[in-house]
């Protein structure tokens, strides 16, 4: 390992340069998304490219929490959700009677907008997920952990305390362990929903940071509300809007389009601050 | 900033009331306690002794000592807990984590929980000599008094385990399936330790009540007094020997007294212990 405590650990590049000859990783068909009856997503179709930021944009309530948790079936867990219209992972149908969903939220991982570490060690917190998904060895454990807290750049922060509980760090280092804890698992995908909003904007730089780094080895999908933030970061975006309670993709395209030359009215209103 | 000196005055003044009044409510709540301890063992400080807690009692309670209702309330004690535990709280975990909370099965299983709470324990003590001593065959056995204490148990463990498994927060539940834990997993490795000290402290009320309790003992465990040779055997539980000394013994109040004091000293030994044990759980559930 690396002696530089904050020395960047991941591999090269394994998708290419990102975005140069896209290659759809998740695709969503007309997915229609309902609590209790009540339409909450209104026939939504689109891609996620392999090793791109994709940013979703759009004001609360248009459905993008939802959007996301349908990704990795994370809406099975609400009883009145129910869905329509297919969404493909690599392929392959993710509502298939085949696809085991352990193994989906593994390829998937998630990142919530409060950071939600358990109320355990730092350690583990990320060995816990690891042995559940058969990483027993304990030399392999830890050469991961210390390889995913190099990555978030918590190592040096850490490295001397592992055995104290998570709960006693910083609300920006805990956004950063449950990234590390979903890195540790190895996934293609990374969801993350609003990961800097309950942050300061130190720690939500450092974040931003990270999640730029993490570019072009991960495919990464991000709910942001700072659109700041998801110029700088994305390569691609797509803008929910809601009308009648009812969210709906308006736009999708390369960041730079959305933002500099939308085709619709409503998203350069948005973008340019004069709506929602 | 700009308020009338006036107006902060009677603010300050209702502030100072309010506050003496909460003081006074637990002024008055200590005493309670402190004049029941203090009673206890002036009565029975100079009867308690090491010979009492390890003779059997002799001509009905008046002399000897107390160890075979020790024997018998442990015996009693532990055969409810046994069978109470993993019922209640196997239903708790049903309850909070497997059925949604609006579900109609979730609300007849709770309101039926509750009626089973509110039924007297001369009740339970009919309920439990009629099944258990001669429908099943058991008789005035520690077992038949034990299995009715278990079923008093049931209300008061299943909802305060369900109320703990609640209060631990949503969030655990979704990041563990957000990393593909399997149901299992994050209940034995998150919400359980985390649930810990509800489980400790309902476990406490549990045998708080259950040390406590005389009249469902009076017809399925008996009171026999001597020593319990097995499980099959009727024991006197300590409530149940307090009980009868006081009321049908007459020159036996000295060793009620003492055998109250000592019912007390258990209760809070129990309580010490207990709330070490979860305090233990949590700490070890951080550091490992
Ligand atoms: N668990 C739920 N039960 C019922 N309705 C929900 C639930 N979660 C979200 N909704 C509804 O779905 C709509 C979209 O919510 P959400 O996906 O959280 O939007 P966003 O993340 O863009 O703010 C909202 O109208 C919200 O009220
Ligand atoms: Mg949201």
């Amino acid at each position: 390992m690396n002696d530089d405590p904050d020395a960047f650990t991941l591999g090269p590049l394994q998708a290419g340069p990102p975005c140069c000859e896209p290659q759809p990783l998740i695709q969503v068909r007309n997915l229609t998304l309902h609590y209790d009856g009540k339409t909450a997503l209104d026939n939504v179709s689109l891609d996620i490219y392999k090793g791109c930021i994709t940013a979703l944009i759009g004001p609360s309530g248009c459905g993008k929490t939802s959007f996301l948790s349908a990704i990795n079936r994370m809406t099975d867990l609400i009883p009145c959700c129910g869905i329509d219209g297919r969404i493909l992972v690599d392929n392959q149908d993710i509502h298939h009677r085949d696809c085991d969903v352990q193994a989906l939220r593994r390829r998937i991982g998630m990142v919530f907008q409060k950071p939600a570490p358990f109320p355990l060690s730092i350690r583990r917190n990320i060995a816990l997920p690891l042995n559940e998904h058969g990483v027993t060895q304990k030399k392999e454990v830890a050469a991961i952990t210390e390889t995913v807290l190099r990555d978030v750049g918590l190592w040096g922060e850490v490295c001397d305390r592992l055995d104290a509980s998570a709960l006693s760090l910083s609300g920006g280092q805990q956004q950063r362990l449950c990234i590390a804890r979903a890195l540790a698992l190895n996934p293609e995908i990374l969801l993350m929903d609003e990961p800097c909003s309950a942050l300061d904007p130190i720690a939500s730089g450092v974040v931003e940071d990270l999640i730029c780094r993490l570019q072009g080895r991960y495919t990464i999908v991000i709910v942001t509300h700072n659109l700041a933030q998801a110029r700088r970061i994305a390569n691609y975006a797509a803008f929910f809007w809601v009308r009648e309670r009812t969210g709906q993709l308006v736009e999708f395209g390369r960041c730079r389009h959305i933002f500099e030359s939308p085709r619709e009215a409503l998203t350069a209103a948005y973008v340019n601050g004069a709506r929602g | 900033m700009f308020e009338s000196a006036a107006l902060r005055t009677r603010r300050k003044i209702r502030d100072c009331v309010a506050q003496g009044l909460i003081y006074l409510a637990v002024m008055l709540v200590s005493l309670v306690f402190f004049w029941l301890l203090v009673d206890l063992a002036r009565g029975g400080m100079t009867h308690l002794s090491w010979a009492f807690l390890t003779e059997s009692p002799r001509d009905a309670g008046r002399a000897g000592g107390i160890a075979s209702i020790l024997v018998s309330t442990l015996l009693i004690l532990l055969v409810a807990l046994v069978a109470a535990i993993p019922l209640a709280w196997s239903t708790a975990i049903l309850l909070a984590e497997l059925v949604p909370a609006e579900s109609s099965f979730g609300r007849s299983v709770r309101f039926s929980l509750h009626v089973l709470a509110g039924v007297p324990s001369i009740v339970f003590g009919l309920f439990g000599n009629a099944f258990f001593s001669i429908y099943l065959g058991l008789g005035f056995s520690i077992l038949s008094g034990g299995l009715t204490l278990a079923c008093m148990l049931l209300p008061i463990l299943t909802s305060t385990a369900e109320a703990g498994l609640r209060a631990v927060p949503d969030s655990y539940r979704l990041s563990a399936a957000a990393l593909g834990l399997s149901r299992t997993a994050a209940l034995t490795h998150l919400i359980l330790p985390a649930a810990a000290p509800a489980l400790a402290a309902g476990l406490l009320i549990g045998i708080g009540r259950a040390l406590a309790e005389t009249a469902a003992l009076l017809f399925t465990s008996g009171y026999v007094d001597r020593m319990p040779g097995s499980l099959l055997d009727s024991g006197r539980a300590l409530a149940l020997h307090i009980f009868d000394l006081s009321m049908n013994v007459p020159g036996g109040d000295e060793s009620a007294y003492a055998s109250a004091l000592m019912l007390v000293i258990l209760l809070l030994c129990i309580n010490i212990l207990a709330m070490k044990l979860a305090y233990g759980l949590q700490r070890k559930k951080i550091m490992t």
